[in-house]
């Protein structure tokens, strides 16, 4: 069955067993779901009355055997410690030493840092993956077809609502906290390795069965203000290192000083000057990758002339915001991720700087999420196709190497969604005919802007005689697509086997794409 | 001209490619092809190769091909050097310069 963006969506993709019995529908276009109810599916959760029971225990596994986590369950992670993360293999080591098997890792992201996982994938120990992002080895051996069921990959607010409804039901969660006290009150400031906010993990905290908080620094009762609640805290384990720091938070993340990017910024920047949009009291979310981080710089002089003020900026958090904040640009920050040490110590140190968690950001089935409200987002991508649906997951040779991340979120929620990317990189036409895989439907992209010209969704004749009457150029993304193949030669299509080994799910829990077993190179 | 040595020509470099081409005395073109992107443009790029060659008049040779995303006027230029210095052009000086690379 095809769906609303014309991908072929098989039988055996919609007949997945979902954990609530929930059946799949493709996807239907954007606000399919508005309105609709839905029923959340708490947790079964232990009864704490007896005040002297400690929830401390010696070890991992110590408390992997209190938890009773058996053959055939869910365990979850945060990403919050990035690619410093010690966490999913210290958990998973002990798991299949244990003897543990047929697990599924539902995280809310997973990395480079995590290639031994595909090791327990192609063992058949791990049996299901649902996450945001894949990549490094796991991305190969499950692009590879070697995970036993096709992973499942949502957006940060999708995945929120499919763990809420009960899609996936998570037997155990394991939330690395830089600082824990002795019930579980856990925070991402005060530690040896500070990841500022811990947003991701709250509802994991809040729908798991049994929730164990592992920490490198145990302080006094109570931890306050926490971010995960002693609450819904079963067990606490202290280890020596939770990550490494250097890679928890990485030195600020620079300007770019590369002219293609910087142009394309100040582009993007002149694009929203010319939109209603750009007018005192705006909200702003950017990603942290070099043209979208420079928009940052083209905006300050912008804002500063025209006398506005942004009222707010979300989302992954880089220094670069914070800077206009403490210049007071920006009114609050509400931050669900840190991407630098700047970030992480403005949130410690400086005002109107708020944790929020992953729903309030992003969760398309709550009653409205900070994306909701927000005027512009700023975003990359690996393609774009002619009708603007954007791939961030899978490589020009189809293996999965990305994550969805916030970005189908803040497209669909974003009054103007921009994408920003040169048109091409190396031989890869970014602007192309079909993209590898949908990651973002293109009815929520509005414009998009390369190094060699920008382009605006048809659907968006607002923006467009905004952009004509302000003088900003502008042509038919077909003709970037034709001066992308002009200058790197037109793509043979990829070639798959039958086995579908990923579902990319839209953030309303619809299929949107799915992602088959490559076929290696055949020379004919 | 002949094949008198191994001649190579560019680098690993991203958007680059290097050539190797060995000498042989018979069984046409032995081609051997790595790519980053060979999966959407293997075929181009042993097209563009093999007619590199065969505007050469290499008839009998070991190509060893190894891209890293080369746009075909590199792979073009890459495998005319790599066969220049294959006849050892390099060491005799008799580089055809100026137009006689189409």
């Amino acid at each position: 069955m095809k769906n609303s963006v014309g991908r072929e969506i098989p039988e055996e993709a919609l007949n997945i067993k979902l954990a609530n019995g929930r059946k799949y529908e493709p996807y239907q276009g954007k606000g399919y779901r508005d309105g609709k109810y839905i029923k959340k599916q708490g947790p079964t959760t232990k009864i704490y009355e007896n005040p002297s029971e400690s929830k401390i225990v010696p070890s991992i596994r110590d408390a992997i055997i209190k938890t009773g986590l058996k053959d055939g369950m869910t365990v979850s992670f945060h990403h919050h410690f990035r690619n410093g993360d010690y966490i999913v293999n210290m958990v998973m080591k002990e798991i299949v030493e244990l003897g543990i098997k047929d697990i599924t890792i539902a995280a809310s992201s997973l990395g480079d840092a995590h290639d031994p996982v595909a090791e327990y994938i192609e063992q058949g120990i791990v049996t299901g993956i649902q996450t945001s992002g894949i990549r490094g080895k796991m991305g190969d051996v499950v692009s590879h077809g070697k995970l036993k069921t096709p992973a499942i990959l949502r957006s940060h607010g999708g995945r929120v609502r499919a763990v809420e409804e009960g899609d996936v039901h998570i037997d155990v969660a394991f939330i690395g906290a830089p600082t824990s006290d002795e019930y579980g009150n856990a925070r991402a400031l005060g530690g040896k390795g500070d990841c500022g906010v811990l947003s991701y993990a709250v509802v994991d905290s809040e729908y798991a069965d049994k929730v164990v908080v592992i920490t490198d620094t145990l302080v006094d009762y109570p931890n306050f203000p926490a971010s995960i609640h002693g609450i819904n805290v079963d067990y606490v384990v202290v280890v020596d290192e939770i990550g490494n720091p250097k890679k928890i938070a990485s030195a600020a993340a620079r300007m770019t000083q590369n002219p293609r990017d910087l142009m394309m910024a100040e582009n993007v920047a002149k694009i929203m000057t010319a939109t209603p949009w750009f007018k005192d009291g705006f909200s702003f979310q950017t990603g942290a990758g070099g043209p979208s981080l420079a928009v940052n710089r083209f905006l300050e002089p912008l804002m500063v002339e025209r006398n506005i003020k942004m009222a707010w900026a979300i989302g992954g958090i880089t220094g670069s915001i914070c800077e206009l904040k403490e210049k007071g640009l920006v009114g609050k920050i509400i931050d669900v991720q840190d991407f630098d040490t700047n970030a992480i110590d403005d949130i410690r140190n400086n005002k109107n700087h708020y944790e929020m968690t992953a729903s309030e950001y992003a969760n398309p089935a709550n009653k409205g999420a900070f994306v909701n409200k927000l005027d512009f987002v700023v975003l990359a991508a690996l393609e774009v196709d002619t009708d603007f649906n954007v791939n961030v997951i899978t490589g020009s040779d189809g293996v999965l190497r990305g994550a969805p991340g916030g970005h189908p979120d803040t497209a669909e929620g974003a009054k103007c969604c921009i994408i920003v990317t040169p048109l091409v990189r190396g031989r890869m036409a970014t602007i192309c005919e079909h993209v590898v895989t949908v990651t973002t439907p293109g009815d929520c992209v509005d414009v998009v802007v390369t190094d060699y010209g920008l382009a605006v969704n048809p659907k968006r004749q607002d923006i467009i005689d905004c952009l004509d009457k302000a003088g900003v150029k502008h042509v038919k993304i077909e003709e970037l697509k034709e001066k992308a193949y002009s200058m790197v030669g037109r793509p043979d299509d990829l070639q798959w086997k039958d086995k579908v080994v990923a579902i990319l799910e839209a953030r309303d829990g619809t299929i949107l794409d799915v992602v088959r077993e490559i076929k290696p190179y055949e020379d004919k | 001209m002949e094949l008198k040595a191994v001649g190579t020509a560019g680098t690993l470099e991203s958007s680059d490619v290097m050539i190797t081409i060995e000498p042989a005395q018979a069984g046409g073109i032995d081609l051997t092809l790595e790519s980053s992107v060979i999966n959407q443009y293997g075929r181009q790029i042993k097209a563009e190769v093999l007619a590199s060659l065969e505007r050469l008049g290499v008839k009998n040779a070991k190509v060893i091909v190894n891209d890293h995303g080369a746009l075909d006027c590199t792979i073009k230029a890459r495998v005319d050097c790599a066969y220049y210095r294959a006849c050892q052009c390099d060491v005799d000086g008799t580089y055809p310069w100026g137009g006689a690379i189409r």
